[in-house]
C-alpha cells in the first residue's frame, strides 16, 4: 500500500462503518413501516429507543467519509457529486427529513401526529440508503466519468447495477437492524419482542442472501470491469466470506445468540465494501487511478496524522459509548433514583470571583484596542473570554442562590 | 448527452451555468439554517453544565430540574444541526464542484479534523442526555465537559476553513494548477482564523442567550415569575449581557484585520468609492455607484475604526476593476445591520448589569423584559447579517484572489427544481423544530425533591407565587 492508499483505506473503514452501523439505524425505522396496533406500538418504540444514543455518532462516519475523500482525492469527489446530483440530493433531503423526524418523535402526543411523523421517518430511511447505493453503484460500474457534471444526470444511477446495490442497501440495513433489536430485547428480557425480531431477522437473513446473491450476478453482468473483477481472487473470496459470514448469522440467529450473530452480521457487511475495493483497484473512476486522483503528499501525510490522532480520542469516546448501550445502562429500566450530589462545604474565598473578573476585563480591553497582531493581542483576548465566564459564573451564582434575597 | 465543445475542455474548466445565483441563495439558505443552530451548539453545553455545577455544589434540585429539561432541548437542536450540517458538506460538491476539485487538496483537512470535533459532540452529547439518573452526579457532570469543547474545536475547524477561503494562502499556482500544498499552513498560519474564531464563538453565547432569555422574558410578561423562570431566566441573560459588548471590541479588531487583509470588503462595508485619507463612515442611506446617497456623515470616523487613527487612508473601491467588487449595497445595509443590532444588544446587556450593580436585583420596567424578548430573534438576524457581510463582501471571488465563484460552479442542470425542493424541506424542518420546542416546553415542570439538609422549594415554584412577585 503506497501513501496515496491510505487514505482510501480510512474511507473504507469509514464507510463499513457507516454501512454497518448507519445502515443497522435506517434498518431499524424499515421495521417500523407497517408495524400496526399493540405490539406495532411496542416494536416501534423499541426502535427508536434502541437507536437513540448511538444514530448521531452513527451518521457521522458518512461525513467521515466524505471529508476524507474531498481532502485526499478532490477531483475524484467533484466528478462523483456533480455527476450524481439526483441521487446525492435525495439523500441529503432524507436525511433532513429522517433527522428532524427523529427530533421530533419524542414529542408526539397525538395518534394522528405520530403515524405522521413515523411514515416520514420510515420513508426516508428507506430512500436515503437506497439513493447512496444507486451513487454506489454508479461508481463501481464506471458511469462517472472524471470532471464537472460530465456523467449523464439519469442514467449515471438509474441502471442495473446501481439498482441492485441501492436495493441491496436497503435490505441489508434492515437485516443488520432486526439482528441487533432482537439482541437489545432480550437484554431488556422483552420475550414477545425478542421472538418477534428473532423472526424477522431470520427472514430478512434469507431475503438479503438472496437480494446479495441477485444483485451479485447484475453487477457481474453490467458493471464491466468491476463485475469481472468481483469473481475472480481476490475480490471472490470476500465475496465468499461474506456469504459465509451471512449463513452462520443465520445459524447463531436460529440459536438466539444474538450477540454472537451482531458481529457476524456486521462482518458480512463490511466484506461487501471490502470486496468492492478490492475489485476495483486500483481505479477510482474511468481513467483515473487512486495515485493519479491523490492529493499531494504533504496533504495525504496531514490527513493520515490527523485521523490517527483524532483515531487517539475517537476510540476510547466510542468503546464508553457502546459499552454503555451494550451493558444495557441506558435501557429504560436501568434508571435509578436521582442520586444526591456529595457537597462540599466551599472553600471561602478570599478574591472575589467578579473582582478577578473585571480586572481581566479591563486588561484583555486595553490589550485588544492597542495590539493590531501578535501574542499580546491574543493574551488580551482570552483575558477578555475570560471575564465573560468568570463574571457569569459570579453574577449567575450570587443572583440564583436558595437564600439570595434578590427579587424580580 | 455531450457536448464535444464542453468534453473536449479540461475536465474542471469552468462550465456556463445558467443558475448560478440559484446556486448561491441555495447555498445561503442552507447556511442561515445551519448557523442559528451552531450557536446552540456553542452555548447550550455551557448553560446546561453552569447549572448542572450549580447543582452539584449547592444540591438544590431547581438547578438540576432547569438542566435536565435543556439537555432535552439541546439533544433536539443537535440532532437538527447534525441533519443541518451534513446538507452544507454535500452541498459543497453537489453546487461547487470546480472549487472542491481545484483546492480541496488545501482546506480539506480542516473539515478531516472537524469530523472528529463531530464525533466526539455526537457521543458524549448522547451519553449526558441519556445518562441522566444512570451516571454518578460526578460523572455525569464530566461526560458533558467533551461537548462544550467539542463546540469550541468544531467552530475553530470549520473557521479555519472560512478563513482560508477570505484569506488564502499555503499553496502555489502554476499555470491554473494548485502545487506545493502545505495545509498546515493553509488552516493555521492564518492571522484571519482568530478574529473570525472569537467573533464566532461569542455569537454563539449572544444568540443561543437572548434566544433563550427571551422566552423567559415571555414568560415574565405573560406573569410566570416563579422562581424556576428566574434561574433559567438570569442564567442566559447573563451570558449574553457579558458577551454583547465584549462582541463589540473582538468585532473592532475584526474590521482591522478585515482593512489590513480585504481592503475592498472594508470599502464596500462604508460603500466608498474613492481612496481617501480621513475617510468618515455615513449611517444609512443608499450606495448608487459613486457615492453614498442620503447617509449621515461622521467624518473620519472610517479611518478612525479600520486603522486606530482618524487621518489614516483608507483603500476605496476604485482601487479594483468593477467586475470585482462585491454588490455594495448587500454588504453595507448588512454591515451596519450587524452593528446596530450589536450596539442594541450591548445596551440591553449594560442596563441589565448596572441594574444588577446598584440595586441588586432584575429590572422591574416591564419595557426591560419587551426589550429581551426583541433581542432574542434581532441577534439571530445580527448573526445572519454577519454572515453576509463578510461572505458576500468575499464576492466575486469563492477563494479570495484566486477563484472566481462562477469559475467553481457546478455544471449540472435542474438547480431550480433542488432549490425549490430544499426550500420546501427547510420550512418543514422550521415548523417541526417549533412544534418539539414548545412541546418540550409545556411538559410540567417537576422538580424532584431536595435531599435532606437542603431547603426545599416554595411548593409550586415553578408557577407564579404571590410572594414572590414583585
Amino acid at each position: 500500500m503506497t501513501v496515496a492508499e491510505a487514505p482510501l483505506l480510512l474511507m473504507l473503514v469509514g464507510l463499513a462503518a457507516y454501512a454497518v452501523l448507519g445502515g443497522a439505524d435506517f434498518g431499524a425505522a424499515f421495521w417500523q413501516l407497517g408495524a400496526r396496533g399493540e405490539r406495532g406500538a411496542a416494536l416501534r418504540e423499541h426502535a427508536y429507543r434502541a437507536m437513540g444514543p448511538v444514530w448521531e455518532a452513527n451518521h457521522v462516519w458518512l461525513v467521515f467519509v466524505l471529508v476524507i475523500c474531498w481532502t485526499a482525492y478532490p477531483e475524484a469527489f467533484a466528478s462523483i457529486f456533480s455527476t450524481l446530483t439526483v441521487p446525492l440530493f435525495v439523500a441529503a433531503l432524507g436525511i433532513i427529513l429522517r433527522g428532524t423526524a427523529y427530533a421530533v418523535h419524542a414529542g408526539t402526543a397525538r395518534e394522528i401526529e405520530r403515524r405522521m411523523i413515523d411514515a416520514v421517518f420510515s420513508l426516508s430511511s428507506i430512500l436515503t440508503p437506497f439513493a447512496l447505493g444507486t451513487a454506489v453503484g454508479a461508481i463501481a460500474s464506471g458511469r462517472v466519468p472524471v470532471g464537472n457534471a460530465r456523467g449523464d444526470l439519469v442514467t449515471s444511477w438509474l441502471n442495473p447495477s446501481s439498482l441492485a446495490i441501492g436495493v441491496l442497501a436497503v435490505a441489508t440495513g434492515a437485516y443488520i437492524a432486526a439482528v441487533y433489536l432482537a439482541g437489545d430485547a432480550r437484554r431488556a428480557g422483552d420475550r414477545e419482542l425478542t421472538a418477534a425480531f428473532r423472526l424477522r431477522a431470520l427472514a430478512a437473513g434469507i431475503g438479503t442472501g438472496g437480494i446479495a446473491f441477485a444483485a451479485l450476478i447484475v453487477v457481474a453482468l453490467d458493471a464491466g470491469r468491476v463485475g469481472e473483477r468481483l469473481l475472480e481472487w481476490p475480490a471472490l473470496a470476500t465475496v465468499a466470506a461474506s456469504g459465509a459470514a451471512g449463513v452462520l448469522t443465520l445459524a447463531l440467529v436460529r440459536r438466539s445468540r444474538f450477540e454472537a450473530a451482531r458481529y457476524c452480521a456486521s462482518g458480512a457487511v463490511a466484506s461487501v465494501v471490502a470486496g468492492w475495493a478490492l475489485a476495483q483497484r486500483p481505479q477510482l473512476l474511468p481513467g483515473l487511478t487512486v495515485a493519479e486522483a491523490a492529493a499531494g503528499r504533504p496533504t495525504l501525510i496531514a490527513t493520515v496524522v490527523g485521523v490517527a490522532l483524532g483515531g487517539l480520542v475517537l476510540i476510547p469516546s466510542l468503546a464508553i459509548l457502546f459499552g454503555l448501550v451494550l451493558r444495557g445502562r441506558f435501557d429504560p429500566e436501568t434508571a435509578t433514583e436521582t442520586l444526591a450530589p456529595r457537597l462540599r462545604p466551599s472553600p471561602a474565598r478570599r478574591v472575589s470571583l467578579l473582582g478577578v473578573a473585571i480586572a481581566l476585563g479591563a486588561v484583555g480591553l486595553l490589550l485588544v484596542l492597542i495590539f493590531d497582531g501578535g501574542a499580546l493581542l491574543i493574551a488580551g483576548v482570552i483575558a477578555l473570554l475570560g471575564f465573560v465566564a468568570l463574571a457569569s459564573l459570579a453574577i449567575v451564582s450570587a443572583r440564583t442562590a436558595t437564600g439570595c434575597r434578590t427579587k424580580w | 448527452m455531450t457536448f464535444p465543445i464542453v468534453a473536449a475542455a479540461a475536465p474542471f474548466a469552468p462550465v456556463d451555468q445558467e443558475y448560478l445565483f440559484e446556486a448561491r441563495q441555495m447555498q445561503a439558505l442552507s447556511f442561515a439554517v445551519h448557523i442559528p443552530i451552531v450557536c446552540f451548539g456553542i452555548a447550550f453545553p455551557a448553560f446546561v453544565l453552569m447549572l448542572e455545577g450549580f447543582w452539584l455544589r449547592t444540591g438544590d434540585p431547581l438547578y438540576r430540574t432547569i438542566a435536565k429539561r435543556w439537555s432535552k432541548v439541546m439533544l433536539a437542536l443537535f440532532a437538527v444541526g447534525v441533519v443541518t450540517g451534513t446538507i452544507l458538506s454535500f452541498e459543497l460538491g453537489l453546487l461547487w464542484p470546480n472549487f472542491m476539485a481545484a483546492f480541496g487538496e488545501v482546506f480539506g483537512l480542516g473539515f478531516t479534523l472537524e469530523a472528529f470535533s463531530f464525533f466526539v459532540e455526537a457521543i458524549f452529547i448522547a451519553i449526558y442526555v441519556y445518562g441522566w439518573d444512570r451516571l454518578s452526579p460526578r460523572a455525569h457532570f464530566l461526560s458533558g465537559i467533551p461537548v462544550l469543547l467539542a463546540g469550541f474545536t468544531g467552530s475553530l475547524m470549520v473557521l479555519t476553513v472560512n478563513a482560508w477561503m477570505n484569506n488564502p494562502g499555503g499553496f502555489a499556482l502554476e499555470g491554473g494548477r494548485v502545487t506545493d500544498v502545505r495545509p498546515l499552513e493553509a488552516l493555521f498560519g492564518n492571522e484571519y482564523l482568530w478574529h473570525e474564531l472569537i467573533h464566532m464563538y461569542l455569537a454563539g453565547y449572544i444568540v443561543a442567550g437572548f434566544l433563550t432569555a427571551s422566552v423567559y422574558a415571555w414568560g415574565w410578561l405573560k406573569g410566570r415569575r416563579g422562581r424556576y423562570e428566574r434561574v433559567a431566566l438570569i442564567v442566559p441573560l447573563t451570558v449574553a449581557a457579558l458577551a454583547a459588548p465584549v462582541q463589540i471590541v473582538v468585532g473592532d479588531w475584526a474590521a482591522r484585520s478585515v482593512a489590513g487583509e480585504q481592503p475592498t470588503k472594508l470599502a464596500a462595508f462604508e460603500g466608498l468609492y474613492e481612496t481617501e485619507a480621513g475617510a468618515p463612515v455615513h449611517l444609512g442611506g443608499w450606495y448608487d455607484g459613486d457615492e453614498i446617497r442620503y447617509g449621515i456623515p461622521l467624518p473620519r470616523l472610517l479611518s478612525l475604526l479600520a486603522f486606530h487613527d482618524p487621518n489614516a487612508r483608507v483603500a476605496g473601491l476604485e482601487e479594483v476593476p468593477a467586475d470585482e467588487r462585491p454588490p455594495v449595497n448587500v454588504v453595507r445595509v448588512a454591515f451596519q445591520t450587524m452593528v446596530g443590532i450589536g450596539f442594541l444588544l450591548a445596551a440591553i446587556g449594560a442596563v441589565y448589569l448596572l441594574v444588577w450593580l446598584r440595586r441588586k436585583q432584575l429590572p422591574r420596567s416591564a419595557w426591560f423584559y419587551r426589550a429581551v424578548v426583541a433581542a432574542g430573534p434581532l441577534s439571530v438576524v445580527a448573526l445572519i447579517a454577519g454572515w453576509v457581510t463578510t461572505e458576500v463582501g468575499r464576492q466575486p471571488w469563492v477563494v479570495y484572489g484566486h477563484m472566481r465563484t462562477e469559475a467553481a460552479v457546478t455544471g449540472a442542470s435542474g438547480i431550480p427544481v433542488g432549490y425549490a425542493s430544499l426550500v420546501l424541506v427547510y420550512a418543514g424542518l422550521l415548523a417541526a423544530t417549533v412544534w418539539i420546542l414548545r412541546r418540550l416546553a409545556r411538559a410540567p415542570v417537576d422538580v424532584q425533591p431536595g435531599p435532606a439538609g437542603v431547603a426545599p422549594l416554595v411548593a409550586g415554584a415553578a408557577r407564579p407565587q404571590a410572594g414572590e412577585r414583585e
